[in-house]
């Protein structure tokens, strides 16, 4: 075992250019698929939350997109996309939307209806309520959302390398290909680790951006 | 101050059969605290969200120092009235200090300005001024309230809209918080529109009630008329007007020595007695003599002995309101009352 991570490490020694390529690469994807999904879902989870009746049916079709196997969102895109790193993002965006769309609409409807009320009836107009008062009482579910569909995306993003979109699922493919387990280590583990990260940090935005809720019992 | 007339003002909601509140009309005199009083249904809630337009009323007008509250936008109009809720509606990622300056905020006041501001208000309401820096949820339910009833009154409102605001607090929290309520309307003279169904609480604050059923006024006036002439069955029923305690409870003891004969000041009053202060109700009273088990107690004012109140001071006083109420209704000074179908 120790033998298999020493011989994994001589081989990252080997590629470290093409390592942090790729490393780049996989962050830049998954970024620009949840920075996407943001920008979608943020308008449309608010204007789902102001029509609740409508919204159900556009919350149900994200909500199935989620029931479709990453792979198979990858495969399914191949023959009208092509190969690259642009189907790779669609597919990767289309994965990070169900989380964050209904955390942004379950954000705002959560808002207690009686401090709605009072915005309203202090004089805010309808920004001022959503951003001083809607917006920052959904944040920390906004982040929750965010939170799931980076560790999501993250891990899933390694299989972009399958459709030449790049990233550190092309040592998983290569090592694969190959039967050498210590290549794939050498993208397997830095997945990890990377979602990893990405959790802690979003965790700690997530206490941050809840300052009312510490020291609560939930 | 600030005078709020209604002119058959009714809100249909589109979904329900009946209005909610029926073409009702009313004036309220600046500085009065009006209490609109009702069981759970009966349009007052509704009636209240009207005159700050968070229900657009369906038909009617209301006017609001002469002016068409529906000419104004309705943003300018709300930061002037100030509102407090049950449930507090404050907001729980602001602190103290931040939700009362909210609105201050929004009419663009200076900094130091709305600084200066919230001390006074943390004052008034009684609230120590090292709660500013506090989040909603590490206050009690009372201070919740308090902080509430500072924030309705930051921007110095000339009208107050309140919500069953203490309804959610307990009896002793409540009875507080009612008193405090009264002792900053004694300082502000604010108009204030205060809806409860919780009849002692009516009682103990209104100027004027507002006895509301199925959308319409039942009847319109002060504690003591509602109490002695109840308009019709409903009012009597709910306000139970045929308890004499709680009609006692409106009287002081100041009226019962007026009318009773003067007693002469009883020499030689015993100390240990209880003794009753003028403003002191008649229920309070009576409670303090069964309790002493005299007679007669003295009544003190400014350390001086000004009369004995007896038992038969409360007998006096007391036929004349039962007597209002077994009288045919034009004995009876009902204003604003709704026409007997």
């Amino acid at each position: 075992m120790f033998e298999l991570f020493r011989t994994s490490y001589a081989y990252y020694l080997a590629n470290q250019d093409r390592f942090w390529m790729e490393l780049g690469r996989h962050v830049v994807l998954s970024g620009s698929a949840l920075a996407i999904s943001l920008i979608v879902c943020i308008p449309l989870g608010i204007w789902a939350a102001r029509h609740p009746a409508s919204a159900q049916y556009v919350i149900n079709a994200v909500g199935a997109l989620r029931l479709i196997p990453s792979l198979a969102i990858l495969f399914l895109a191949l023959p009208y996309l092509g190969t690259g790193f642009g189907p790779a993002l669609i597919a990767l965006t289309i994965l990070a939307l169900p989380p964050v769309l209904i955390n942004v609409y379950a954000g705002i409807l959560g808002v207690e209806r009686a401090v709605v009320e009072a915005a309203q009836a202090m004089g805010m107009t309808a920004r001022q309520q959503l951003l001083q008062i809607e917006l920052p009482l959904a944040l920390p579910a906004i982040i929750a959302g965010v939170r799931t569909a980076t560790v999501e995306v993250v891990s899933s993003a390694t299989l972009a390398a399958f459709i030449g979109g790049g990233g550190l699922g092309i040592f998983v493919t290569r090592g694969f290909a190959l039967f050498e387990p210590r290549i794939m280590l050498v993208g397997a583990i830095p997945v990890a680790v990377l979602a990893l990260i990405c959790e802690l940090i979003l965790g700690l935005l997530e206490r941050w951006a809840s300052p009312h809720r510490q020291g609560r019992a939930s | 101050m600030s005078m709020i007339i209604a002119e058959s003002l009714t809100k249909q909601f589109s979904r329900e059969s009946r209005p909610a509140v029926d073409a009702v009309s009313f004036t309220v005199e600046p500085g009065e605290l009006i209490v609109l009083l009702g069981p759970s249904g009966c349009g007052k809630t509704t009636l209240l969200k009207m005159i700050n337009r968070l229900y657009e009323p369906t038909g009617g007008t209301l006017l609001i120092d002469g002016v068409d509250a529906r000419s104004l936008p309705v943003t300018q109009l709300r930061r002037r009235i100030g509102y407090a809720i049950q449930q507090t509606g404050l907001f729980p990622h602001l602190r103290v200090e931040q939700n009362i300056a909210v609105v201050p905020q929004l009419l663009g006041w200076a900094r130091p300005r709305i600084e200066a501001r919230t001390n006074e208000l943390l004052d008034l309401v009684g609230l120590p001024c090292d709660f500013r820096g506090r989040y909603p949820h590490q206050l009690s339910g009372g201070q919740q309230q308090r902080v509430g009833l500072a924030r309705a009154l930051a921007a110095d409102p000339a009208i107050m809209l309140m919500d069953e605001p203490f309804g959610a607090l307990d009896a002793i929290t409540r009875s507080r918080l009612q008193d405090e309520l009264l002792g900053i309307q004694r300082k502000l003279h604010k108009t204030i529109l205060f809806v409860t169904h919780d009849i002692e609480e009516a009682l103990r604050l209104a100027d004027r009630i507002i006895v509301m059923n199925d959308g319409r006024i039942a009847q319109f006036d002060t504690p003591l008329a509602i109490l002695t002439c109840p308009s019709n069955r409903f009012v009597e029923q709910l306000t139970g007007a045929n308890d004499v305690l709680r009609r006692l409870s409106l009287l002081t003891v100041a009226a019962a020595l007026g009318h009773g004969r003067r007693s002469a000041a009883a020499a030689g009053a015993v100390a240990d007695l209880p003794p009753l202060r003028p403003q002191d109700d008649l229920r309070f009273a009576l409670t303090q003599l069964l309790g002493a088990g005299e007679s007669s107690l003295p009544v003190i004012d400014d350390g001086r002995e000004v009369g004995q109140l007896t038992l038969a001071d409360l007998r006096a006083i007391l036929p004349q309101t039962i007597a209002a109420v077994g009288a045919s209704q034009d004995g009876c000074n009902v204003a604003g009352a709704a026409p007997q179908t």
